[in-house]
C-alpha cells in the first residue's frame, strides 16, 4: 500500500514534467498575446524527432535538442501565418497542429513500437535515503529537476526582468507597446518560438524518458492538457507548476484507483483536470478585473502595425 | 518673467502641415520662452493636435522650421523629441494596467526598480504628485494615472512639457491640485505648453495664450488680462448665419425627453454625464453645440440605445411619453426612433456588406422581412430609392459600403434613416468631413423632415451648421447641458462663451 | 531596419476573382507538396496522386465511401461556419458529436428488443439535442461569465471522450459483449437505410439528410434575417450594436446550431457504418470539419464542395496506401498542409503584396 502510494506520488513528477514544460512554453506565447493551439502537434513532432535521434545516436541530450529544434521549425509556419499574414490564430494553430501530428507519424513511421532505454533516476546522497520523501522527491531523472529549475527561472524572468516586463506589456496592449517603441511582432515571434521549443522538449521527454518508445498518437491529448494548465494556473508559473503535478496525478488515475481500491470510474479522474479548468476559467472570467489581471488582454488578437 | 528672454526655448516658423488637400496647420508661428506656461486655445479641428504632434516628432511638417534653443532641428521621432528635452502627456495615457507604476515608468526610463521607486517618490514629493510606485496601474484613478504620466515625463528632465487637455479627465477637485504642481514647474526650468479649450483654466494658469482657428494663428493674448469675450471671439472669429427657414411651431408635442440623466462614462477617459435634461418637440430641430469630448458621445449612445440604463432608471429617457432608457436600439426604433451615428463605417454601416445589405440593418422593419426571411425585392427597391433620392454616387446597390466616399455613405445613411419616417431622429455630426454640396443637401433634407413633423436632435461641432438648421440650441460642456437658447436670438459670442464653460445662470452650472 | 522590400496592404475592395483563386491555389500547392513528399519517401508520386484524386471516382464503391466520409464533414462544417461567420469559435464539434451519439444510442440500447419504426427519427432528434446540450454549456459560460468559448469547447471535447469511455465501460456496455468496451449492435430500425440495398456499398441516407440540411443552411445564410444578424455581428460588431442585434443571442444561436449539426454527424456514424457505440466514433471529423468550413470560405455551397474534396483525400489516401504504398500517416499531413496553404492563400483575398513605397533601391 505505502509502496504503491510512493510509486504514484513519485510517478506524478514524471508524468507532470511534459505537461509543465509544454504549459510553460504556452504561457510565454499567451503572455505575448498569441494563443497557440498547435502544442499537441508540436509535442508529437518533438517526440518523434527526439525518439529517432535518441534511437540512432543513443544520446538523450541530442534527442532533446533535435525535438526542440524540430518544433521550432514547425512553429515558423505558425508565426508566418499569424504574425506576417495576419491569419486567424485559432485556425492557424489547429492547422499547424494537425500538420505536426501528421508529420510525426509520417517521419517516424519506421520506428513504430521500437523502444530505447530511459534516463536513469538520480541517487542523491542522504536525500534519496530519506523515508517517504526521499523516493518520492529525490529519486527522479535529471529532466524533472531541470523542469522545476526552469519554472523558477521563468517565474523570475517574468516578474523581475525587463524582458519579462516587455513580454507582459506586449500581451496587454500591443498598440501602446508599439507607441513606446517596443517591437511587438519580434517579441511575439520570440515568444512563439520559445513556446514551440518547450513543446518539443516536452514531447522529447514523453517519448524518450517517460515511456521510452515511439508509437503514433502517443501524445494522447497531453498538448490540450498543457493548454488547459495555463488557464487553470491563471497564467502564473507556480500555479501552473502545482497544476501540472495535480494533472500528472490525474493521468495516473487508473493506477491510483486500482491500487487504493476505490471504486470510482477512472474516467472521472481523467476528466477532472478539464472540468477544473472550465471552473477556474469561469470564475476568473466572471470578474472583468480578475481576467484583466490574469489573462493577457490581447490574447488571440493579431497586431497589425498601422505604419 | 515678463521681459523677453534673450533666447526662446522653442520657436516655430511658418509650420504648415497638409493632409491631402486639407491644410491642418497653415504657416504657424509660435514662440515659447523658458519658464513660460503657454496656452494653445482653439475649437475642435483648429489644428491643435496636429501642431503638438509636429512639435513632439510624431510627424514632420511639410513646410517651416522648428528651432530648439535657437538652433534649427528636424524633429524626426518622439524619441528624438524626448532626447532634446520635450515631454508630452497625451489625453489618452500610455500606461499598462497590469503592471506597477514603477514598472511602467521603467519601460521608458530604464533603471533598477528600487532606484526608480525612490526617484518616483522624490519627484512626487517635490511636485505634489503623490503616487505609490508599487501600486498596479489598474487600481489607480484617472487623476493618479495622470500623475504617473507627468512623473514619467519629469524623470526625463524635460525643458518643455506638453499637456493635451489634461483636465478633461479630472474631477474638479483634482484640477486645483494639478495646477499647483504645474505652477512649480517653471521655477525649476520647465516650460509648459498647455492645450485646452477651457477658458477658466487658461486664465488661472497660463502666462500667454495663442489662439488657433482653422489651422491658422488667430491671435495671441495675455489670458490674465484678456476678457472671455475677447478670447471667445478669437476662437470662433466669424459671423454666424441665422436660420433662413421659417421658425418651428412652438406647440409641438414633446417627442424626446431627457430628465436628470446622470451616468458614469464606461470609457475611463470619458466625461461623466451630470444631470442632463433636454426636450425635443415634434417639428423642431434642437442642436447640441460644444467641443467634442464633453460627454456628447456617451449621451448619443444612451439616446440611441447602444448603451442602456437599468430598468429603475428607464424614465430618465422618454420617447413619445414612454420610458425607453432600458430598451435596446431595436426596441427604441420600433417606437419611432432613427439615428445617424458619427461613425459611418463600422457603426452606421457594415463595411464589407453591400448597400442593399446595409439597408436591412435598420430598415428591415419596413416590410423587408417576412416570416423571418428577407424579401430581396423590397430591400432592393428601398435601396434604389434611397440611392436615387439622396443622389448617392455609387455604381449601384451592390457596391460595398467600404467602397463609398464618406460623403456618399453619409447621404446613404441619412437617406435610409429618413425613409423610415421616424418620429424622433437623432443625428450626430451630420456633415463631418463631407463636401459642401453633400452637406447642404443633408441639411436641407433635415429641415424638410422637420417640416413634416419629426422631432430632430442634431449633435454637431460645427457652429455654423447648428445655427443654420436649429430652432433651439443647447451647449454641452463637461458632461452638463445648458438651458436652451433660441438660435435666432443668440450670437456666436454667447455660444462661444458657453462652449468654454460659461453657462451663466443656467441649470447646468447650478447642478 | 527592414530589408524586406514588400509590404502587405489591405485591399480596398473584395476581389471576387480571388474567391476562386484561393481554393485552386490551395489545391495546387498541396499537390506540389504531396508530390515532393511521396518522391522523398520513394513512392511513385504519379501512382499515389492517381490513387488519391482519381481512383475514388472510378467505381461505385469509391464514390460510396467518399459520400460516407463527406456526410459528417459537411454537416459539421455547415454548423460551425454559421458560428464562425459570427466570430463565435466553436472548436468543440468533436465533443458535441460524441455526446450527440451517446444521446441517440440510448434509444436503440434501451429498446434493443422492441425496435419501433420511428426509432431512427427519434435518434436523430436525440442526437441533435445531445449536441445542443453539450454546446449550451459553452454558450452559457460565455454569455453569463464571459468565459472563452474556444477553451471551454476544447475542454469539453476531452470530457466528452471520457464520458463516452465511461458509458461504454459501464451503463451502456453490451452485457454479452465479453470485455469489449462497446454497446450492443443496434437493430436495423436504428440504422440509416442503405441507398443501394444488398450490395457492398455502405452509403446510406445520411448523405441525403446532410445535403438537405446544407440547402437549409444556404437558405439560412443567404435568405434569413437571423442569418443576416449573425453575419453583421461577426463583420461589424459596432453596427450590430447600433442596429440593436443582441450579441448574446448570436453566441447562443451559433453554438446551438453548431452543436446540433455535430450531434447529427454523431448519429450518422453510430446509425451508419459503425452500428453501435464504441470508443472511437470519429477519426477527428470535428477538427477536420473546421478545415472544411474554412476551405469552403464559410459559405454553404463552398462547404459542400470542400467536404467532398476532403472526403476524397480520406478515401483516396487510404487507397494510395495500398496501391502506391504511401505511409498511412500521409492523409493527416495533407490535411494540415491544406489548411496551412488555404490560410496563406486567403491572405490574397484580403491583402495584397506590394512593393514598399519610397524604397527604390533593391
Amino acid at each position: 500500500m505505502t509502496n504503491t502510494l510512493i510509486f504514484i506520488l513519485a510517478g506524478a513528477f514524471s508524468t507532470a514534467t511534459p505537461l509543465l514544460l509544454a504549459a510553460m512554453g504556452e504561457l510565454v506565447a499567451e503572455k505575448s498575446g498569441v494563443i497557440n493551439l498547435s502544442i499537441e502537434g508540436m509535442m508529437a513532432l518533438g517526440a518523434a524527432i527526439a525518439f529517432m535521434i535518441a534511437y540512432q545516436s543513443g544520446s538523450h541530450a541530442l534527442g532533446f535538442l533535435g525535438g526542440g529544434l524540430a518544433s521550432v521549425a514547425l512553429s515558423l509556419i505558425f508565426s508566418t501565418l499569424v504574425l506576417v499574414l495576419n491569419a486567424n490564430q485559432v485556425a492557424s494553430g489547429l492547422a499547424v497542429g494537425i500538420l505536426g501530428l501528421g508529420l510525426s507519424a509520417f517521419l517516424a513511421r519506421s520506428f513504430e513500437s521500437l523502444t530505447i532505454i530511459s534516463l536513469e533516476k538520480l541517487d542523491i546522497p542522504i536525500l534519496t535515503a530519506l523515508p517517504l520523501i526521499g523516493p518520492v522527491a529525490f529519486h527522479q531523472d535529471v529532466v524533472v529537476y531541470l523542469g522545476l529549475g526552469l519554472a523558477v527561472a521563468l517565474a523570475s524572468f517574468m516578474s523581475k526582468t525587463r524582458g519579462g516586463l516587455i513580454l507582459r506589456v506586449v500581451g496587454e496592449d500591443p498598440h501602446i507597446a508599439h507607441s513606446l517603441g517596443f517591437k511587438v511582432l519580434r517579441t511575439r515571434f520570440l515568444a512563439i518560438s520559445f513556446g514551440a521549443a518547450m513543446a518539443g522538449l516536452a514531447g522529447a521527454y514523453a517519448s524518450t524518458v517517460l515511456t521510452p518508445l515511439w508509437s503514433d498518437g502517443m501524445i494522447i491529448g497531453r498538448g490540450w492538457i498543457a493548454l488547459a494548465l495555463v488557464v487553470f494556473g491563471t497564467w502564473r508559473v507556480f500555479r501552473i507548476l502545482l497544476g501540472a503535478y495535480m494533472f500528472g496525478l490525474a493521468l495516473l488515475a487508473d493506477l491510483a484507483v486500482q491500487s487504493l481500491g476505490i471504486r470510482i470510474p477512472s474516467q472521472l479522474l481523467t476528466s477532472a483536470p478539464y472540468v477544473m479548468t472550465i471552473i477556474v476559467l469561469t470564475v476568473v472570467s466572471k470578474d472583468a478585473l480578475r481576467i484583466k489581471l490574469n489573462a493577457p488582454i490581447s490574447l488571440g488578437e493579431n497586431y497589425k502595425p498601422s505604419k | 518673467m515678463t521681459d523677453i528672454p534673450a533666447q526662446s526655448l522653442l520657436e516655430l516658423r511658418g509650420i504648415t502641415k497638409r493632409y491631402g488637400a486639407f491644410v491642418a496647420n497653415d504657416a504657424i508661428n509660435l514662440i515659447i520662452n523658458p519658464g513660460e506656461i503657454h496656452a494653445i486655445l482653439g475649437e475642435n479641428g483648429a489644428g491643435k493636435s496636429t501642431l503638438m504632434k509636429t512639435i513632439y516628432g510624431v510627424h514632420m511638417p511639410d513646410e517651416g522650421q522648428i528651432l530648439w534653443k535657437g538652433a534649427e532641428v528636424r524633429m524626426e521621432s518622439p524619441g528624438m523629441a524626448r532626447a532634446l528635452g520635450i515631454g508630452m502627456v497625451f489625453q489618452h495615457f500610455s500606461l499598462f494596467e497590469t503592471v506597477t507604476v514603477a514598472e511602467n515608468i521603467s519601460l521608458t526610463v530604464p533603471a533598477p526598480l528600487a532606484d526608480l521607486e525612490e526617484k518616483i517618490r522624490a519627484k512626487g514629493d517635490e511636485f505634489g504628485l503623490q503616487v505609490n510606485p508599487k501600486a498596479l496601474v489598474h487600481g489607480l484613478s484617472v487623476g493618479e494615472r495622470q500623475r504617473v504620466e507627468i512623473i514619467r515625463s519629469l524623470l526625463q528632465d524635460p525643458a518643455l512639457l506638453i499637456l493635451d487637455e489634461p483636465t478633461s479627465v479630472l474631477p474638479p477637485s483634482s484640477v486645483e491640485q494639478l495646477f499647483q504642481t504645474l505652477r512649480k514647474l517653471p521655477e525649476r526650468g520647465v516650460s509648459i505648453l498647455y492645450i485646452s479649450h477651457k477658458l477658466d483654466e487658461i486664465r488661472a494658469l497660463c502666462h500667454r495664450a495663442t489662439v488657433l482657428r482653422m489651422g491658422k494663428v488667430a491671435g495671441t493674448a495675455d489670458p490674465r488680462t484678456a476678457t472671455s469675450s475677447e478670447l471667445a471671439r478669437l476662437m470662433i472669429g466669424r459671423d454666424i448665419p441665422h436660420p433662413v427657414h421659417p421658425p418651428s411651431r412652438a406647440d409641438g408635442e414633446v417627442r424626446l425627453l431627457v430628465q436628470g440623466l446622470s451616468q458614469q462614462n464606461p470609457d475611463p477617459y470619458g466625461v461623466d454625464l451630470k444631470d442632463v435634461s433636454l426636450e425635443v418637440r415634434a417639428g423642431e430641430i434642437v442642436g447640441i453645440a460644444g467641443v467634442s469630448g464633453n460627454g456628447q458621445s456617451i449621451l448619443t449612445r444612451l439616446l440611441s440605445g447602444e448603451e442602456v440604463l437599468s430598468g429603475a432608471q428607464a424614465d430618465h429617457i422618454q420617447m413619445l411619453g414612454n420610458p425607453v432608457g432600458h430598451l435596446n436600439a431595436e426596441h427604441r426604433r420600433r417606437i419611432g426612433l432613427a439615428f445617424v451615428p458619427e461613425d459611418r463605417l463600422g457603426r452606421g454601416t457594415a463595411p464589407p456588406m453591400s448597400l442593399s445589405e446595409n439597408s436591412l440593418l435598420t430598415a428591415h422593419r419596413s416590410g423587408m422581412v417576412k416570416h423571418g426571411f428577407i424579401s430581396r425585392q423590397k430591400r432592393d427597391v428601398f435601396t434604389d430609392t434611397c440611392i436615387e433620392t439622396m443622389d448617392v454616387r455609387t455604381r449601384g446597390r451592390h457596391s460595398l459600403a467600404s467602397s463609398l466616399s464618406g460623403g456618399n455613405l453619409q447621404k446613404f445613411i441619412v437617406g435610409r434613416e429618413m425613409m423610415l419616417s421616424p418620429r424622433v431622429l437623432i443625428v450626430s455630426q451630420p456633415t463631418w468631413g463631407i463636401d459642401v454640396g453633400a452637406a447642404a443637401m443633408v441639411r436641407q433634407k433635415l429641415i424638410d423632415l422637420r417640416d413634416q413633423g419629426t422631432a430632430i436632435l442634431v449633435i454637431s461641432e460645427e457652429l455654423e451648421e447648428l445655427f443654420e438648421i436649429s430652432d433651439r440650441l443647447v451647449v454641452m460642456f463637461d458632461g452638463k447641458i445648458s438651458d436652451p437658447v433660441n438660435s435666432r436670438d443668440t450670437n456666436a459670442e454667447e455660444i462661444g462663451q458657453m462652449m468654454i464653460g460659461h453657462f451663466g445662470a443656467t441649470r447646468g452650472e447650478a447642478a | 531596419m527592414s530589408v524586406w522590400p514588400f509590404e502587405i496592404v489591405a485591399r480596398t475592395e473584395r476581389s471576387s476573382r480571388m474567391l476562386f483563386v484561393v481554393p485552386v491555389l490551395t489545391v495546387v500547392l498541396t499537390v506540389i507538396c504531396a508530390t515532393i513528399m511521396f518522391t522523398v519517401t520513394g513512392n511513385d508520386a504519379g501512382t499515389a496522386l492517381y490513387s488519391i484524386f482519381v481512383e475514388p471516382f472510378l467505381d461505385a464503391y469509391g464514390i460510396s465511401e467518399v459520400l460516407i466520409k463527406a456526410s459528417p464533414l459537411i454537416i459539421i462544417a455547415q454548423g460551425l461556419a454559421i458560428g464562425f461567420r459570427a466570430r463565435v469559435w466553436n472548436i468543440g464539434a468533436e465533443g458535441q458529436l460524441t455526446i450527440g451519439a451517446i444521446f441517440a444510442s440510448l434509444i436503440p440500447i434501451y429498446w434493443v428488443d422492441q425496435p419501433f419504426s420511428l426509432m431512427l427519427p427519434s435518434m436523430i432528434v436525440a442526437a441533435g439535442l445531445g449536441g445542443v446540450a453539450w454546446a449550451a454549456i459553452a454558450a452559457l459560460l460565455r454569455t453569463r461569465f464571459n468565459a472563452s468559448e474556444i477553451i471551454v469547447t476544447l475542454m469539453l471535447n476531452q470530457i466528452a471522450a471520457q464520458v463516452l469511455l465511461y458509458v461504454i465501460n459501464g451503463p451502456l456496455k453490451d452485457p454479452r459483449g465479453f470485455s469489449f468496451p462497446q454497446s450492443v449492435s443496434f437493430p436495423p430500425e436504428a440504422l440509416y437505410p442503405l441507398i443501394v440495398e444488398g450490395g457492398l456499398l455502405r452509403v446510406n441516407y445520411s448523405i441525403i439528410l446532410t445535403l438537405a440540411l446544407s440547402a437549409v443552411a444556404w437558405v439560412f445564410v443567404a435568405h434569413s434575417f437571423s442569418g443576416y444578424r449573425l453575419h453583421v455581428g461577426g463583420v461589424a460588431p459596432a453596427a450590430a450594436r447600433y442596429a440593436g442585434f443582441s450579441a448574446n443571442r448570436a453566441v447562443w444561436l451559433s453554438l446551438l446550431i453548431g452543436g446540433a449539426c455535430a450531434g447529427l454527424a454523431g448519429v450518422g456514424e453510430i446509425a451508419g457504418p459503425i452500428g453501435r457505440l464504441q470508443p472511437i466514433l470519429s477519426p477527428g471529423y470535428g477538427f477536420a470539419a473546421i478545415i472544411v468550413a474554412f476551405l469552403g470560405a464559410l459559405t454553404p455551397i463552398g462547404i459542400v464542395l470542400a467536404g467532398f474534396f476532403m472526403a476524397v483525400i480520406y478515401v483516396g489516401t487510404d487507397g494510395a496506401v495500398l496501391s502506391a504504398g504511401i505511409p498511412s500517416s500521409a492523409p493527416m499531413v495533407l490535411q494540415g498542409l491544406i489548411l496551412v496553404f488555404y490560410l496563406m492563400a486567403y491572405t490574397l483575398v484580403n491583402y495584397q503584396l506590394r512593393r514598399k513605397p519610397g524604397r527604390m533601391r533593391a
